[in-house]
């Protein structure tokens, strides 16, 4: 897998979230994704940095144009240095929030991309990979 | 501090939002909504999202915390003009919006809470005999 941009992004406040949708978003629309698969991954972006603000302190966002053959796509790279998610399955279960949300988020952002994984250390951290391709 | 302007439209209120919310203004729309609703006796709050090119649940809970805010206060929200794509996403992550009612276009929304205003004037009517 080839990596043609990539632009990386600090979130510390609500408006970096606004900011990681845009750049996403532009992404998005430049590696030719339909109109529903650029709405998915924004909103799966949105949903992965206000958390990274929420429960991570904060953290970067890494936004990709990735290639793999022929297909072409994008891979946002979350990570911070938090508290970590202690129960993943948990985390990702529909209703669950440590917090005062809905616990959609988690477990809706990786419904919203094709490829998703959770990297998270008690401690050290959080790393969340979500993946969309053309 | 930026604000969402609050429309009067016969006995309801118009909110558009145009911009890319951030947390700050979606609480100071959700007060400033509370008080207008009193203060113009409003019996509807029609929230035109069309500009909106994603709602997540950050949104999500904002539109349904108004909805419940202004239940109480005896008006109905509606949330008009959601694209397409958004509705797909919404379903996809899982987020109902159980608490609002919708509608096509800011038309159809007044059309919806004229139409309770009417259902609830007759029932009034009915009483008083
Ligand atoms: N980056 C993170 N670091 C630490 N904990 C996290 C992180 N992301 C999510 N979590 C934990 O996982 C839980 C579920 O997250 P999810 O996004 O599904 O729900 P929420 O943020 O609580 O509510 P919602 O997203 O619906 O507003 C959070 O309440 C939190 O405990
Ligand atoms: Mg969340």
């Amino acid at each position: 897998m080839a990596t043609t941009t990539s632009d990386r992004m600090e979130v510390r406040s609500s408006d970096d979230v606004v900011r990681v949708r845009q750049q996403v978003r532009a992404r998005a629309v430049e590696v030719g994704l339909s109109l529903v698969d650029q709405t998915k991954i924004v909103t799966a972006a949105s949903e992965l940095a206000r958390n990274m603000l929420d429960y991570g302190g904060g953290g970067v966002t890494t936004i990709e144009v990735v290639s793999d053959g022929m297909r072409r796509g994008l891979r946002l790279v979350f990570e911070d240095t938090g508290p970590g998610i202690a129960d993943i399955e948990l985390a990702l279960k529909d209703g669950f929030t440590s917090g005062s949300g809905l616990g959609l988020g988690l477990g809706g952002a990786k419904r919203l991309c094709n490829e998703f994984s959770i990297d998270s250390k008690p401690g050290e951290g959080t790393r969340i990979v979500c993946a969309r391709w053309k | 501090m930026d604000r969402i302007p609050i429309l009067k439209l016969g006995n309801a209120l118009l909110v558009t939002i145009q911009v890319d919310m951030h947390d700050r203004l979606a609480t100071a729309l959700q007060e400033d909504l509370t008080e207008k609703i009193v203060s113009a006796r409003a019996r509807g709050v029609l929230i035109d999202i069309s500009a909106l090119e994603i709602v997540d649940s950050f949104i999500g809970r904002m539109l349904d915390h108004i909805a419940a805010i202004s239940r109480m206060l005896d008006a109905e929200t509606v949330v008009v003009g959601m694209r397409p794509a958004v509705a797909i996403t919404l379903v996809e992550l899982g987020l109902s919006l159980s608490g609002v009612k919708t509608a096509l276009n800011v038309e159809r929304g007044m059309e919806l809470i004229k139409r309770r205003l009417d259902e609830t004037e007759v029932a009034d009517g009915d009483d008083d005999e």
